[in-house]
């Protein structure tokens, strides 16, 4: 299958899938003679602004996902500025796993990579091919293009074919090579797409916005650079982004502010919230908790505030007589502070899960989710210090079902006194994750025992103390009790 | 009679000085051997609090189910700033906690458990707040007695894995130490009520004490064993007399 361009009259080849490509049709062949190669291709019309429309909308999703910057790089790109936004899945390369696994799973064919400079990453992008997502660490922009073709530099066809033409087929030498004549012929776009590339000059990527959802900008006659500024204009900007919520019936989930510096740059907050929220006041907070991020330079000249992600909520009354529940809109409020200043994923409420095995019965829940209904048992003792992995312990105990009479745990000797025991915990043997803990025979023998002076620990046999298939014996202890 | 009056005069006024004029109430232990010894009966709300147990992993756990009984008996959302996840939340039930109370802030260092403390503490919605450090300074604990003072929200700050010549020079009211001790022996392989021993170290307005205490019930409640209530009784008897 191919897609075709009208060109003077004759109709081009602009893309082609795979079973194509592998028959040997490329794009710019003639419709023609891609037939007389394969007479079964089916051709169809291209439809570039569909194909835009579609790569807009794909960098606004991954907008709303990964970060306020995304930039569309037509005609088969996006770019994602992703500085300082990796907290939010951990780590750079999480979140770049996130974003191939999602992409590729939509059925495109992707191409990612990561780099310093827009330039680097949209050469390695499109022309290593990697099949997987690839990192260019940082400063290393030069020994990455290095060796790939002029083609890379986002130059017109024209130059390209020049380059070429001189002799000139790859990167480097175009770093070594003397500037003067060069510029002299092609103009100053061939140095300047290759110092962008480099880094040696910045390269502003003007993001792109949602049009159906709220917006507020103000530029400003003089440009302002301290942060009760930025604080005042934050709070007009929250304020106007309210009104317009207000008409729509929704309520912000997260608000990015764009402060726009004179120079060019653009640097971006992002904050989000718990629950939708039109409280100017709390939104103005989060959004002004994160100014000292900003580095003003020369000053800001303008500054957006946009909402990328807005949930319905209805009309309610502001301040009521009554006074405010416990659980009231107080409490969203300063969990989006923490929740804004530390990461979503370190707030957090634990329910419990229907699993015996009691590393897993606990799971953690958005701190304001609603209950999941499963419910905490009452009557099995549970430690209130549980260590993250059971630790082996050498004891001396009696066999099959006595409390051990000493134990010796980092290298400190506990004498038992008394113990409380077994309570038997067969393996998850339905999970079949190959895990200790899953094996379908495996039983853990938990005793509470007492220590000399007085402390309680939980430890358990791995096996029921006859059986060798029910496991090994050993002895481990996994937490303590009060 | 006159002379006492006057000097209640006076520390009311030193109290408003001080800041601490204003009460917020106290959360008894319903335990009067315990209440008496603390000034306004009871662990007092819109203050902070201190509270360790030892670099032995049961007299943590110890500690940490004496402040969950605490904070079992007050009403509302508790926050339990940590920097890193041990917590079993099934024992918080247990002692009268219900989990869902409780929201978790895995802050990640004692700088930012104790930020997350801060700011938890200026919200008075909140009914307690937890941190979990190992260290922290005197300036770090006048800022969160500031706060819970402003909100009067009841501050806890537990010292993990605490060494027991630690923890001067702090602003907080109270500072306890909890370690377990031996439990009764029933005769029979089985385990009773665990027993801790109580040292509550500091008290502002107050004197130091210890006592041995039967662990909290599953309604966030301590007792004094039942053999030892006379004895010590007794033993105060004796201290007076000498």
């Amino acid at each position: 299958m191919a897609t075709c361009i009208p060109d003077h009259g004759r109709r081009i080849v602009a893309a082609v899938d795979a079973a194509a490509r592998a028959a040997g049709v490329t794009p710019g062949l003639t419709v023609t003679k891609a037939r007389s190669l394969v007479p079964e291709l089916q051709v169809v019309d291209s439809d570039p602004e569909g194909d835009l429309q579609g790569l807009r909308d794909l960098a606004l999703w991954a907008g709303r996902r990964y970060s306020p910057f995304v930039a569309p790089d037509a005609p088969d790109g996006f770019w994602l500025d992703i500085t300082g936004c990796a907290s939010l899945f951990g780590t750079e390369s999480a979140l770049i796993k996130d974003l191939y696994r999602r992409v590729a799973a939509s059925g495109l064919t992707v191409q990612l990579a990561v780099a310093d400079t827009a330039g680097c990453a949209h050469a390695v992008a499109r022309h290593v091919p990697a099949g997987r997502p690839v990192t260019i660490e940082p400063g290393c922009q030069r020994r990455a293009i290095a060796i790939l073709p002029v083609a890379a530099l986002r130059l017109p066809a024209r130059d390209v074919d020049g380059l070429h033409k001189l002799g000139f087929d790859r990167i480097e030498q175009l770093i070594d090579a003397h500037r003067a004549p060069l510029a002299k012929r092609f103009g100053r776009e061939l140095h300047r797409r290759l110092d962008q590339a480099l880094g040696m000059i910045h390269e502003p990527i003007e993001p792109i916005f949602p049009d159906h959802l709220p917006r507020a900008r103000r530029g400003f006659v003089e440009p302002i650079a301290t942060a009760e500024a930025f604080a005042k204009v934050i709070s007009d900007l929250v304020d106007e982004t309210v009104g317009q919520l207000v008409c729509i019936g929704k309520g912000a989930r997260r608000l990015d502010c764009y402060f726009h510096r004179v120079d060019g740059h653009v640097q971006a907050i992002r904050v989000g919230t718990a629950a939708a929220s039109r409280d100017s006041r709390h939104l103005a907070k989060l959004l002004c908790a994160k100014i000292e991020t900003i580095e003003p330079g020369l000053g800001i000249e303008a500054m957006t505030l946009v909402t990328p992600l807005a949930e319905p909520l209805a009309a309610r009354q502001g301040e009521s007589l009554e006074a405010a529940g416990h659980q009231g809109p107080d409490l969203a409020a300063l969990v989006d502070a923490l929740a804004n200043r530390f990461g979503q994923r370190s707030l957090h409420r634990l329910d419990p899960t229907a699993s015996i095995m009691p590393e897993r019965s606990v799971v953690a829940a958005p701190a304001l989710a609603p209950r999941n209904g499963h419910g905490w048992d009452d009557d099995l003792p549970r430690p209130a210090r549980m260590l993250d992995r059971p630790e082996p312990i050498d004891v001396i105990a009696l066999l099959p079902d006595e409390a051990p009479r000493l134990f010796i745990w980092r290298r400190k000797r506990y004498r038992v006194t008394q113990g409380d025991g077994p309570e038997r915990l067969h393996g998850e043997w339905w999970r079949e994750s190959g895990a200790e803990a899953d094996k379908a025979l495996i039983v853990r023998d938990y005793y509470q025992v007492e220590t000399e002076t007085g402390g309680r620990y939980w430890l358990f046999r791995l096996g029921d103390g006859s059986d060798q298939a029910t496991g090994s014996m050993r002895w481990f202890i996994h937490g303590a009790f009060a | 009679m006159r002379q006492s009056t006057v000097l209640d005069d006076l520390r009311a006024r030193i109290a408003l000085i001080e800041g601490s004029g204003v009460r917020h109430g106290s959360i008894p232990f319903g335990v009067d051997e315990l209440d008496q010894r603390l000034p306004g009966g009871g662990i007092a709300s819109g203050a902070l609090h201190e509270l360790a147990g030892s670099s032995d992993l049961a007299d943590d756990a110890s500690a940490t189910i004496f402040l969950t009984g605490i904070l079992a008996r007050v009403e509302g959302p508790v926050f339990w700033c940590l920097r890193w996840r041990d917590l079993f939340a099934p024992a918080l039930h247990l002692a009268g906690l219900h989990p869902d109370r409780v929201i978790y802030v895995e802050a990640g260092s004692d700088t930012n458990v104790l930020l997350a403390m801060e700011e938890c503490l200026r919200h008075s919605g909140v009914a307690g707040v937890v941190g979990e450090v190992s260290k922290y300074s005197t300036t770090a604990s006048k800022r969160l007695q500031l706060a819970a003072e402003g909100s009067g929200v009841v501050a806890f700050v537990f010292r993990r894995a605490a060494k027991p010549e630690e923890g001067d020079g702090s602003a907080a009211v109270t500072r306890w130490r909890i370690t377990a001790a031996p439990s009764e022996d029933l005769g029979i392989p089985s385990l009773g009520r665990a027993r801790w021993r109580l040292d509550l170290e500091r008290v502002r307005g107050g004197n130091p004490h210890s006592w041995i205490v039967e662990a909290c019930d599953a309604t966030g409640r301590i007792a004094l064993p039942a053999a030892l209530v006379d004895r010590s009784a007794a033993a105060e008897d004796r201290k007076s007399v000498a």
